[in-house]
């Protein structure tokens, strides 16, 4: 504690803190970020023998003096503890709660009246057992225990900030609750997600795991800087990566040594360095059914190209002849070294790339016009040519900003002048143009379409008609829309001016969302302008990834790349327009896919520097990839890709990486982790309250194969879990947070679960799984300003799309977080979550009264409850009841659901018309009674034991 | 009196886990006992607690109306006056102020630009406000205006994170939510931190700007609305009446009563004291909404009609929302983000701000609520001296100085603290950083900003992080 006493000046703190108690706190601040110069506290000397830092051992199994009641080793632990404690476990939970908690634990549903049933009448000895096995076996299992990791990776379907634009990442979702369906090795797990691209042979599945790192918010907001937000998505995989694998908060490290633990601000960079590495890239993606449409689509397109060759022997002759009439028919280009007028980007960042093209990135306004600006001597400019091309950083790659990567042009403006009187720009009329694409007209689709005016794309001959309401588009369709293209216009009179010419070229678009000028673009994302002085330029038909290859000597080239070159080389065969023309058309029919972000390394390393206060602006000295000394040692000869990194996570020698997840999963089940800061196991933790017991689990999960099944087996099969969570009055007094385990643990579940348990217990569930997100209904106010920033997309399915599980709502991250998520303490995604709040407020209970879709599923209950075997009010209550609880009533609880149900005859009764409004659109049954019982089934879904895992 | 009071009374835990038992106090005494069973310093964290914390000092405010101007108003053309400015207006700004200047939209060689608005002193105290401000400059003597606000950030999400929470990044509570958790709820039957949205778009920061971060959930802003359900599902479902919804609830209270009785879970008791709570805001709630029965003068002084979504009518309704003992309202008007269209845009928004604003000074000070209700008017950070767009009427985004207003609750009223350089581009007397402006609010409720603290991933955040003065300027 030598060096603290600096603090408090460097804090700008006035008043000096008086106890060692409020230094500590001061330090503890001192932790976090920004405007505090690099301190270095030296570490206190027993960090590095901290618990968590040592490798976990198998501890013996304690002796206990009760030997009855331990059904498995979990149970010796917690029962050595209790006897320590003075305290003894509580009796077994009875048999329909029991299932209630097993079920929702299992797969986040109550269990079905049948499955109830036919638990409560199996005499068999491993009745229980055969339950587990049933419900880790239900794919509902990964369901349920994918949200508790989607949490951690701070999954959501927007970008977040000030845009909050929709992205398409359910892949990922899907990924998850597959992974673990298949039990998934926890080990490989991870792999996958931090380094999936970087396996030998990746399929698509490991590409899509990728998308874990990706799900960080991307800030699109007008004038911000690229790089400065690329470093905060950094910042926030890190934190993902220490909170939710290592168990480590390692933040502070971003500005300075971390206080406590012995993690300098090298280490952190370090780590930083295996992620600094890759595109902000995306894929198109394919589901099975897609899959196999795509790929017979492709055969049947190499089939026909066979036949084609087949057809023509001598091919490969005429092919070369071809190839030599178009190697020099192209003019000479000058590419044009432009610079951009700052005050035309409308926010958005143009970064000058080597070869002379732009890559635009940050904010995409829907609509604007860039200007650049050039001077050109001693050249006569006859045509320019604009290049429209591909980069990984781009939707799907590109070449556009729009959700595919496709981009329009709506006009090419083009002004010239003497070049010492830029003033006298006058504009320039194009006489005409050509492109490498030019599709038919085509109105605007989703989400572009619903604008007032008609718009518009189609060929090159639109983006200089004068028209606003038209575009070059060069969107070719699924599978060949995201390709470089490039487009030349030929002025009505050459260029020129004695002294040479200012010339300002501006890229008029105007063709992105219609209802806000802060949703999706269709702008252009990487672009390159050139010119030339030749006459009769022409944009060039051979395409460039073409021209790539006829630049290999012909002996060189692989069989891809003639393939590449024939499948162009056809379509100028003008014989073969018929089979030209059948294989376009299974182009249009190839499946369009779904984007991913995913990773994508990049081929050009880039060098990591620490970052002064986590400033980039501020880079200080470089560092290499490497992870921290206080952790387990990183194979010598550990080359330094990402993958490496991501086997370190999950080496069997890591002290935290089993510890944490073993943590969380009981935290899942107990209310509280053996440490309770399951975020953080470092020296700042609580200690542990089983450590051997933590450590026993993590051997034997790591032991186990890293099975997440098996370790929830092993828990719910303890006596511990099946314990009663009855408390009385003196053992609530005696260890009122449940830390010893003398009950079971009740708690209210999650946000998603408590919409799942209306849904199920009504019987609307949809058990779809999969898919995009659904849009369940919500109040229309909150998709438009002012209280979401932009109009958001919102569309409020009708059929039984609303009635899918939670786990498959939309989720907006800031703009239209979805309501019910949020008065249930859902985590948002604006970071990574590894333990949620559980609050328990007036606004959760009008959600679960007055909601939509909960009063629905009251409806619906009271619909079922009437059509049930019951022959008389008391058997109706009771189904009801079931459904709800999983237990039958006491008499006093029917008695007094009995009351209500009477006196709400009455009332509706007399109110008809209340009655009939309840039960609207209803329409076919006996009201009143259909009202009744609405009543009732809106009370048992409103019961504090109906959300409640007893 | 409530049942949140017990907390004081330092009564044997015991008997208290008895008393719930007998199911003698309902009303969320389950959360406030497990808090005492647990102590004191586990008790906020591990329930959902509105129990205020032990003051530092005497406060001076006792609740706060903050005016949040998102888009980040024009400081040189409302408050800062520039003589200069109008007469460089065209000319490129100095190099030396440019150098290293980082602009969202415009290259910062842009020109400058001179308001093109009228200044005049105004009150005993002189003030000079600009000609958009007529309403403002007759309570100009009780309002204090600070001219050298600055920050650290220059696009609008991260600059409305770090005036709201003290932080750029999401994820941290904001000033309400720390200012509930500190000083807790009056409002047996409201919210203890309301939201109230106007303007043209929702918030850049979206809503963390009132989120509860590492706080309790109980913590976060509520939003209200000035049509419709005033809050989000208050209303019963079509053909549940009074008569229904009472005997629900009662059923559902019987209900859980055996069941606490049984299972003995404190969670229940709170679970109860919500469901409570939750039916009297459907009273109250409307009630607070309905403006209908104001006086006709109280209406007109503000501008509000009745029923209207308006600024104007969520300022009046600011003002009934502390009368009925809610603790932090905040108003956010996401409109001033002039990039063009300034003169426009500007007279515009003045028309729908001034006059409200205006009255809700003289109003809470006519019914002597002006003392103790902190008020404070601002935006995200400010706008430059250099002017944005080719026809000459708009101003990028501006970290280096801004202005902003702050009225009753212990500020020193009729003062203007700060000033900036000829330009209006950097503060040359009496910077205030966000931080400080926190540590000042923090103050007046009676808090060493250092000392409200919270314990989260293994270390203790303040809404200061690590800095923060308290401006004394600002005080009586």
């Amino acid at each position: 504690m030598t060096d603290l006493s600096l603090a408090p000046d460097l804090l700008t703190v006035r008043d000096r803190p008086r106890s060692a108690a409020a230094l500590r706190t001061l330090v503890a601040i001192a932790c976090l970020f920004s405007f505090l110069p690099t301190l270095s506290f030296a570490a206190p000397t027993n960090s590095a023998r901290h618990w968590a830092f040592r490798a976990p051992l198998r501890p013996p199994l304690p002796d206990v003096s009760n030997t009855s009641w331990s059904r498995n080793p979990i149970d010796r632990f917690v029962l050595e503890r209790l006897e320590h404690e003075g305290l003894s476990p509580s009796p077994e939970v009875g048999r329909p709660t029991l299932l209630r908690r097993l079920s929702l634990d299992l797969i986040g549903l109550p269990p079905t009246l049948d499955e109830l049933d036919a638990f409560a009448s199996d005499n068999h000895s491993d009745a229980f057992e055969a339950q587990v096995a049933r419900l880790l076996a239900s794919p509902h299992y990964g369901e349920r225990w994918g949200r508790h990791w989607l949490d951690i990776a701070r999954y959501a379907d927007s970008d977040g900030y000030e845009k909050d634009e929709m992205r398409t990442v359910w892949f990922y979702r899907d990924w998850v609750v597959a992974a673990l369906n298949r039990d998934l090795a926890y080990d490989r797990f991870i792999i996958e997600q931090i380094a999936g691209d970087e396996l030998d042979t990746p399929q698509q599945e490991h590409l899509v795991a990728t998308g874990f790192l990706r799900n960080s918010m991307i800030n699109k907001e007008g004038g911000i800087d690229p790089e400065e937000f690329r470093i905060r998505e950094l910042f926030d995989r890190m934190d993902a990566i220490g909170k939710g694998i290592l168990g480590l908060t390692i933040q502070c490290g971003q500005c300075h040594d971390h206080k406590y633990d012995p993690l300098t601000q090298e280490d952190y960079y370090r780590m930083f360095a295996y992620l600094n590495n890759t595109h902000e890239a995306s894929i198109v993606v394919y589901t099975p059914d897609e899959e196999k449409i795509r790929s017979e689509r492709l055969l049947e397109i190499d089939r026909l190209e066979t036949k084609l060759r087949q057809s023509q022997p001598g091919w490969r002759e005429l092919m070369a002849e071809w190839e030599k009439s178009v190697q020099d028919d192209q003019p000479e280009w000058t590419v044009l070294r432009t610079k951009i007028n700052a005050n035309s980007t409308s926010g958005q960042k143009y970064s000058l790339l080597d070869d002379g093209s732009y890559l635009v990135q940050g904010y995409s306004p829907a609509a604007h016009r860039v200007q650049l600006t050039t001077t050109i001597t001693d050249r006569v400019i006859r045509a320019i040519r604009v290049e429209l091309l591909t980069h990984p950083d781009l939707p799907l790659g590109g070449p556009g900003r729009g959700v595919t990567g496709t981009c329009a042009l709506t006009e090419f403006e083009i002004e010239a002048s003497p070049a010492d009187s830029p003033d006298q720009l006058a504009a320039v009329k194009i006489r005409h143009a050509t492109a490498d694409i030019n599709l038919p007209e085509r109105t605007l689709v989703t989400p572009f379409e619903g604008a007032e005016e008609k718009r518009v794309t189609g060929p090159v001959t639109f983006a200089f008609d004068g028209q606003a309401s038209t575009a070059w588009g060069t969107d070719a369709g699924p599978g060949q829309r995201n390709r470089s293209r490039k487009a030349v216009f030929v002025p009505e009179s050459p260029i020129e001016h004695p002294g040479g010419t200012f010339l300002r070229i501006s890229l008029n678009q105007q063709h992105g969302a219609y209802n806000s000028a802060r949703n999706p673009s269709q702008n252009i994302g990487r672009f390159r302008l050139a010119m030339t002085s030749e006459n009769n330029a022409e944009a060039d038909p051979v395409p460039a990834e073409v021209r790539k290859i006829l630049a290999i000597p012909q002996e060189q080239r692989t069989q891809r790349q003639v393939a590449t070159v024939f499948s162009h080389w056809r379509t100028t065969v003008p014989r073969w327009k018929d089979k030209n023309h059948h294989i376009d058309t299974l182009w249009q029919s190839h499946p369009a896919g779904t984007p991913q972000l995913v990773l994508k390394s990049r081929d050009d390393p880039r060098e990591t520097h620490i970052l002064d206060r986590g400033d980039f602006l501020r880079p200080t000295s470089p560092v290499t990839p490497g992870t921290p000394r206080f952790l387990h040692e990183l194979p010598a000869d550990s080359p330094s890709t990402r993958l490496d990194f991501a086997r370190w996570l999950v080496d069997r020698r890591s002290p935290t990486t089993a510890r944490t997840i073993v943590n969380r999963v009981w935290q899942s089940y107990f209310g509280t982790g053996f440490v309770r800061s399951s975020e953080d196991l470092g020296t700042q933790s609580e200690p542990p309250s089983h450590p051997e017991l933590l450590d026993w689990l993590a051997v034997e999960f790591m032991e186990s194969g890293w099975s997440l099944k098996a370790l929830h087996g092993l828990i719910v099969t303890s006596a511990t879990y099946r314990q009663s969570s009855r408390v009385s009055p003196e053992l609530l007094t005696k260890d009122p947070r449940n830390l010893w385990l003398a009950r079971g643990a009740r708690f209210r579940v999650n946000a998603e679960t408590v919409r799942d348990i209306a849904l199920a217990a009504s019987g609307l569930l949809y058990r779809k799984m999969g898919g995009p997100g659904v849009f369940p209904p919500i109040p229309e106010f909150l998709i438009k300003p002012p209280a979401s920033f932009t109009p958001k997309i919102w569309r409020n399915h009708q059929g039984p799309e609303r009635y899918r599980r939670a786990l498959y709502t939309f989720r907006y991250r800031s703009s239209v977080p979805y309501p019910v998520f949020q008065s249930f303490d859902a985590p948002t995604g604006e970071s990574s979550c590894v333990r949620r709040e559980r609050s328990n407020t007036p606004l959760q209970a009008l959600v679960t009264l007055n909601e939509t879709l909960f009063v629905e599923c009251a409806r619906e209950l009271a619909r079922r409850t009437l059509d049930s075997d019951g022959q008389t009010d008391s058997e109706r209550i009771r189904h009801a009841f079931r459904c709800c609880l999983s237990r039958n009533p006491d008499a006093e609880e029917v008695k007094d659901l009995l009351g209500l149900l009477n006196r709400q005859r009455n009332h509706f009764t007399a109110h008809s018309d209340l009655a009939a409004t309840l039960t609207a659109p209803q329409t076919e049954s006996d009201t009143i009674e259909l009202a009744s019982w609405t009543v009732i089934s809106r009370v048992l879904l409103n019961l504090d034991e109906t959300i409640t895992r007893e | 009196m409530n049942c949140q009071s017990h907390f004081h009374h330092g009564q044997d835990t015991r008997q208290l886990a008895r008393r719930w038992f007998l199911g003698e106090c309902g009303l969320g005494l389950g959360a406030i006992a497990l808090g005492q069973l647990l102590g004191e310093e586990n008790a906020l964290a591990a329930s959902n607690s509105v129990v205020p914390r032990r003051l530092q000092h005497r406060p001076r405010a006792k609740r706060v109306i903050y005016l949040f101007m998102g888009g980040a108003p024009s400081q040189l053309d409302l408050f800062d006056y520039k003589p200069e400015l109008v007469k460089y207006d065209g000319k490129r700004p100095p190099e030396e102020l440019i150098k290293d200047y980082r602009a969202a939209f415009i290259d910062p060689g842009a020109n400058l630009l001179g308001s093109r608005f009228e200044f005049s002193r105004h009150g005993r105290s002189g003030t000079e406000l600009s000609e958009l401000l007529p309403h403002l400059a007759k309570v100009v003597d009780d309002i204090a205006i600070v001219k050298s606000m600055f920050t650290g950030a220059f696009n609008h999400a991260p600059g409305q994170l770090l005036m709201s929470t003290g932080f750029e990044q999401f994820g941290r509570p904001s000033l309400g939510a720390w200012v509930t958790y500190g000083l807790g709820s009056e409002s047996s039957d409201l919210p203890g931190f309301v939201v109230l949205s106007s303007g043209k778009k929702g918030p850049s920061g979206g809503s963390s700007v009132w989120g509860s971060g590492f706080l309790a959930t109980t913590h976060q802003g509520v939003p209200l609305r000035s049509s419709g359900d005033p809050v989000l599902f208050l209303s019963n479902p079509p053909g549940v009446d009074t008569i229904t919804q009472r005997d629900s609830l009662s059923t559902i209270e019987r209900l859980n009563r055996r069941r606490l009785a049984l299972v003995g879970d404190p969670e229940i008791a709170t679970r109860i004291h919500s469901f409570e709570m939750a039916f009297r805001m459907q009273t109250s709630a409307p009630e607070l909404m309905d403006l209908s029965t104001e006086s006709a003068a109280t209406l007109e002084m503000y501008g509000a009609t009745p029923g209207e979504a308006s600024f104007a009518n969520n300022c009046l309704l600011a003002r009934r929302l502390v009368e009925r003992g809610v603790r932090f309202v905040e108003l956010f008007h996401e409109s001033w983000d002039q990039h063009q269209n300034l003169v426009g845009g500007l007279k515009e928004n003045c028309q729908h701000t001034d006059r409200a604003c205006a009255a809700l000074i003289r109003d809470l000070q006519q019914r002597g609520l002006l003392d103790d209700t902190l008020v404070i008017w601002g935006g995200e950070f400010g706008r430059t001296p250099m002017v944005e767009g080719t026809i000459k009427d708009g101003r990028d985004h501006h970290p280096n100085a801004f202005s902003m207003w702050f009225a009753g609750g212990g500020i020193r009223p009729g003062t203007s603290i700060g000033e900036t350089d000829d330009l209006g581009f950097n503060v040359t007397t009496d910077p205030v950083h966000v931080h400080d402006l926190h540590a000042t609010i923090l103050h007046l409720l009676g808090f060493d900003h250092t000392q409200l603290t919270f314990r989260s991933e293994g270390r203790d955040f303040r809404l200061t992080d690590v800095s923060g003065q308290v401006v004394e300027k600002l005080l009586i």
